[in-house]
């Protein structure tokens, strides 16, 4: 039986109007092998499957992060959406602190 | 030309509403049937970049709006009963996977004909052309024009231009023909379609853009606003970075109508509107284009100035405004008339000021204050 990963992700007050409020949410991704964890990717595909939408909000049509986001993967910021997410790994996004 | 306004196709009275989009949300204010009286409702969207909402006037009930905000992409909102709620688009415009290109910004929405329900428009920064054909759910790109061999020669690069975006605008397409289409850039000039989008040619001859080296280049130019004239589609209006022309057609010429405004005041100005019915009146809203471009008001005393026979001749409209220290700026999608009779003409300033007139700008009155930056006014 494939095994899941389960990876919580942090949702910025920007975002919630697309996950009903919900602060956080709990993507379930199959883990074919140990050594092959779920990538930001991956856990931004089904972030989106779940909730229509986001995505394109955060990366752009080239698979880009945009300028003002940033995407952290436990407590490290990840540049790259190959980035794995090892078990026990939130990911966060976050809108950068800037406005007015 | 001769005006062509008859009292028999005078509309009965009704209630105007416009749409007020700001950078922080969307506002509306609605009417009483004399336009005496007016209601600001929202905000919707409170704190998204909404650069242009429009009503779409073939079933006076969808609504589009394109927003961002200071951190998410851009995308498309849709209403189907006058603002009450509101539906993301599926499918955003946006460049195709591998082109390199990003879209910054939805900048401006235009519905298609009459006879094709829920076809628009969208033009966005960086330049580029977005089509739907279901209502504003999906948008794709017009790839005659996105993926023109000489879109980049014509434009320049996606961070030449404005200093917020280089933009596509004044999207207009011919209420008789809708595979005639007319875009405006800045920069890039204004550019037509014969052919529903599928090749575009340069429509420039005649304006001038005297910060290139060659002042009447094939393209290259700053147009601000264009428009259709009221009841004349073959009657082109432009408000430019370097002044005020018009075109009517079968020419390609445009003739400059800028020369009989004030030498005090100037041509220069963003936004240009006209009158619903009669292609001879026009409204702009001049700003100083002096020195580094304040672009606001020549002297701090702001006037529309309107024109009552296709730009040869301007009369400064500005009862009821301030008359001294009022720098105002009107961004080029923010003046707009209605189709009463007589029309009501509308701007919104910067600085989060709406102002009306309901007798064609002859008085005008201060409709609502304290808004955001206002980005676009519409009325519907």
């Amino acid at each position: 039986m494939e095994a899941a990963a389960l990876v919580r992700v942090r949702i910025p007050s920007a975002l919630r109007s697309y996950t009903d409020g919900a602060s956080e949410v709990t993507i379930a991704l199959p883990v074919l092998a140990p050594e092959h964890p779920p990538t930001l990717n991956s856990v931004l595909a089904a972030l989106e499957s779940k909730h229509r939408g986001l995505r394109f909000r955060i990366i752009d049509e080239q698979g880009r992060v945009r300028p003002h986001i940033k995407l952290f993967v436990g407590l490290d910021l990840a540049r790259d959406l190959a980035t794995p997410v090892p078990p026990d790994r939130d990911v966060m996004i976050v809108a950068a602190l800037s406005g007015g | 030309m001769p005006r062509t306004r008859t009292r028999s196709t005078v509309p009965p009275a009704r209630r105007v509403t416009l749409l007020i989009a700001t950078r922080k949300g969307l506002w509306s204010l609605a009417s009483d049937p004399s336009r005496r009286s007016w209601t600001l409702g929202g905000p919707t969207f409170l704190g998204h970049i909404v650069h242009h909402a429009i009503a779409d006037p073939r079933d006076g009930k969808t609504l589009l709006a394109a927003a961002r905000t200071g951190h998410l992409g851009p995308t498309v909102f849709r209403s189907t009963d006058r603002g009450r709620t509101w539906t993301e688009a599926k499918q955003p415009p946006a460049f195709k996977p591998g082109s390199g290109r990003t879209v910054d910004h939805t900048f401006w929405l235009t519905p298609g004909v009459a006879s094709h329900p829920g076809h628009w428009y969208a033009g966005t920064s960086p330049q580029g052309l977005f089509r739907s054909e279901d209502g504003g759910a999906t948008w794709t790109g017009v790839d005659g024009f996105n993926e023109h061999p000489k879109r980049k020669t014509w434009c320049g690069g996606d961070q030449d231009g404005t200093p917020d975006g280089p933009k596509l605008h004044s999207v207009l397409v011919d209420p008789r023909d809708p595979k005639h289409l007319l875009i405006a850039m800045s920069s890039g000039g204004v550019f037509e379609s014969t052919s529903g989008g599928a090749d575009w040619r340069p429509l420039n001859k005649g304006v001038r853009a005297d910060f290139l080296p060659d002042p009447y280049p094939e393209y290259g130019h700053d147009p601000h606003c264009v428009r259709f004239a009221g009841g004349n589609p073959d009657r082109i209006y432009q408000q430019n970075h370097c002044g005020l022309f018009r075109l009517d057609r079968p020419g390609d010429m445009w003739t400059d109508i800028g020369t009989g405004m004030p030498k005090s005041v100037g041509a220069i100005g963003l936004p240009l509107a006209v009158h619903p019915t009669d292609p001879q009146t026009l409204w702009v809203f001049p700003m100083d284009g002096t020195d580094v471009w304040p672009r606001v008001s020549p002297g701090g005393r702001p006037a529309a100035y309107r024109s009552l026979d296709g730009g040869q001749t301007w009369r400064r409209q500005d009862v009821g405004m301030p008359k001294k220290q009022a720098w105002w700026t009107v961004k080029r999608q923010a003046m707009t008339t209605d189709a009463r009779e007589p029309a009501g003409v509308y701007f919104g300033t910067t600085s989060g000021e709406v102002w009306g007139s309901r007798d064609e700008g002859r008085t005008w009155r201060c409709l609502a204050r304290h808004l955001p930056e206002i980005y676009s006014v519409e009325a519907g």
